[in-house]
């Protein structure tokens, strides 16, 4: 059943090249894309449970031997991950299908929202599924040059700006990735990472240590973890709406995996714990912190994005399965939640324009399903119980007390502390917008009282705008439920991330064909 | 492995103009940066290659025979680099564009410091500064109106 490994790729590609031809046709456009999605959830879905239950998947593209062909790994982690983008992405094609309104109006020579978005999906797929650091980095390009298209969509000031320094900040990840792959490739001569397990450990530890923190850097870049971190709360409110959902669910969560992948497969965990740990902290009282201070809606979210990437750090740093398991579930529960919090942002600003904290306000009189669809996603991402927030945040914390150590202590005390300030934020957001003032007008005692955009003249969204989000918002709430099998699954991705053995029995037979400079 | 001064010397002088450039506020000049920053890694790729030989094309008519296939030059760093200026070349394609396009909106393509600084500022200031947040909002939707 190998054959499926590399089929969400396949899918997705094909996808990308029909769509482009159909550039005239929109309704053609969203059929096909619809229907790839929906392809690439089915192969997933399949993919994780082969995965479960007769062990990791593995392919060699084009048949070469491995270490020298592209090989492509389905393990349970992998595929988990898969499973929930795939889900997120056809979710959020339906939200922008609904908005109708992402560019394929036909004004444009070729309509590109679909292709590109198709094409993204593919850069996510192979990078979940590399199973060499080259092919992860080829990965990464497809997915950030599709979101540079994306992120300055329609090309107006604000997106122009923003992309300027997204682009930038990424190529410069790109090169400290490609940097780091050349000095894997000098100092062990191969990039697998079934290979690369085994080699590395033989190196001298400064050697290792140094290419480990050259692709720490690249991926901290890409995860946005926190001295890194500037370019993400600058640069994803610019986006479209169903756009600022994608990136918010995956893209920085592709960093995580890479961080998982490379830090507790191929290097020592314990090596950088202190760091990591450290990184950890900074990115989860920053980022909050960061969030009390907006005024804007998507700022908030945006801000809360990238403080609880620190949760995942956390269960990373902690190393061992318990620790990484967490982190897993964490990261399947973070890419739904943020998501839909996006999603229900775009929403809002669907029906009044305007994403400020200060201009709207009553908007749970106007739109009580929305309200709600806000309420849910946001104290989950609290870590209110019985939320899958909690859960997540709970096996973290019983990780840190297990572990039992400092620096782990610290990061629990910092863990719950977040949440609480989570949970304020969200408050001031959900009083701000929902409960408080008048509809329509400015509600801030120094703002003159001027009437905006407002929640009356406003279009209602459309029906399958609001299902899309409905979808995740109850995938997302349906993970409480789920918790425990997903937690064994997650603690079993944590396995065979972490037995380096069995992923080269897996990949197998790479050192006797692999060419040896 | 048998690292060259010649090639690590490279390697360093384009890495340093590189990054000198990516400092820089003008997006064209940050663009040159990614293109000079880019080979210089190339070349790293190909140091890390090691020592140069024949062509790895085995058999009747290839450069090496089956016995010296040691003396061969390693033909994946080789692969590597070509994907990479694959990837540049695109890369340097879409931010040449992103920086006329900035040129065309700004009358320079410098990246100022973030908009949403000035933003918050001007969230700060409320209803006064509607150049800012206002327009922001109002060009993402008119964007999402599909008037382009």
């Amino acid at each position: 059943m190998s054959v499926l490994v590399p089929l969400p790729v396949l899918l997705c590609l094909l996808g990308c090249a029909v769509t482009l031809v159909l550039g005239q046709r929109p309704r053609a456009q969203r059929a096909v894309s619809l229907t790839v999605l929906t392809g690439v959830v089915a192969a997933s879905a399949v993919l994780l449970a082969l995965a479960v239950t007769e062990g990791p998947q593995h392919v060699t593209v084009g048949g070469w031997p491995a270490g020298v062909g592209i090989g492509l790994v389905a393990d349970r982690l992998s595929a988990l991950v898969l499973l929930t983008s795939s889900l997120v992405t056809l979710a959020v094609m339906v939200f922008s299908v609904g908005q109708g309104r992402t560019g394929d109006t036909g004004s444009s020579p070729v309509s590109i929202y679909h292709p590109t978005y198709l094409a993204l999906t593919a850069g996510v797929c192979i990078a979940f599924l590399a199973a060499d650091l080259f092919n992860l980095y080829v990965g990464f390009e497809v997915l950030l040059t599709s979101s540079y298209v994306l992120l300055t969509l329609g090309g107006t000031g604000a997106r122009i700006r923003a992309g300027a320094t997204y682009v930038v900040v990424s190529l410069a990840s790109s090169l400290v990735f490609l940097t780091g792959v050349g000095l894997v490739y000098a100092a062990t001569g191969t990039v697998a990472m079934a290979d690369l397990a085994g080699r590395i450990g033989a190196l001298p530890p400064a050697v290792a240590t140094a290419l480990q923190l050259v692709l720490l850097v690249a991926f901290g870049i890409k995860a946005a973890a926190f001295p890194l971190s500037g370019w993400l709360p600058d640069s994803y409110p610019a986006a479209a709406a169903p756009v600022a959902a994608v990136f918010a669910g995956l893209l920085t969560k592709v960093g995580v995996y890479a961080i998982v992948r490379v830090h507790d497969l191929l290097f020592d965990p314990q090596t950088l714990r202190l760091l990591l740990m450290a990184v950890a902290l900074a990115t989860l009282v920053v980022g909050i912190l960061g969030a009390i201070a907006q005024h804007d809606l998507r700022r908030m979210v945006s801000f809360t994005l990238v403080s609880h990437i620190g949760y995942m750090l956390f269960g990373i740093a902690l190393g061992g399965a318990a620790g990484v398991a967490a982190a897993v579930f964490y990261a399947v529960h973070h890419i739904l939640v943020q998501t839909a919090l996006f999603l229900v942002v775009g929403l809002v600003e669907h029906r009044t324009g305007t994403t400020s904290l200060r201009r709207l306000g009553g908007l749970a009189a106007l739109t009580p399903g929305t309200a709600v669809l806000f309420l849910l996603p946001a104290l989950n991402l609290a870590g209110i119980p019985p939320f899958s927030g909690f859960l997540g945040k709970l096996a973290l914390l019983r990780a840190g007390i297990a572990d039992g150590r400092w620096d782990a202590w610290v990061l629990v005390v910092a863990a719950v502390v977040t949440s609480l300030l989570t949970l304020y934020a969200i408050a001031r957001a959900w009083s701000a917008v929902f409960w408080s003032g008048r509809l329509g007008f400015a509600d801030g005692p120094d703002e003159p009282r001027e009437p905006v955009h407002g929640p009356t003249d406003g279009e209602p969204p459309r029906r399958t705008m609001v299902a899309a989000t409905t979808g995740v918002v109850v995938a997302v709430t349906a993970l409480s439920l789920a918790g425990g099998p997903l937690l064994s699954i997650a603690e079993g991705a944590a396995r065979d991330t972490l037995d380096a053995q069995r992923y080269l029995r897996v990949v197998g037979g790479v050192d006797d064909a692999g060419a040896e400079p | 492995m048998s690292p060259t001064v010649v090639l690590t010397a490279a390697v360093a002088g384009l890495v340093a103009v590189g990054v000198y450039l990516l400092t820089s506020r003008h997006l064209s000049r940050v663009v040159l940066g990614v293109v000079v920053m880019s080979n210089g890694v190339n070349l790293l790729l190909i140091a890390a290659a090691g020592p140069a030989g024949p062509a790895a094309i085995v058999g009747p008519g290839g450069a090496v025979d089956e016995e010296d296939l040691a003396s061969a030059a390693d033909p994946l760093p080789q692969a590597f680099v070509l994907t990479a200026i694959v990837i540049t070349f695109a890369v340097t394609a879409f931010g040449l564009a992103l920086s006329y396009r900035l040129g065309r909106l700004e009358d320079d393509d410098v990246v100022h410091d973030a908009g949403p600084h000035r933003r918050t500022r001007g969230e700060a200031a409320g209803a006064a500064a509607p150049e800012d947040g206002g327009a922001t909002a109002r060009g993402a939707q008119r964007e999402r109106g599909g008037s382009r």
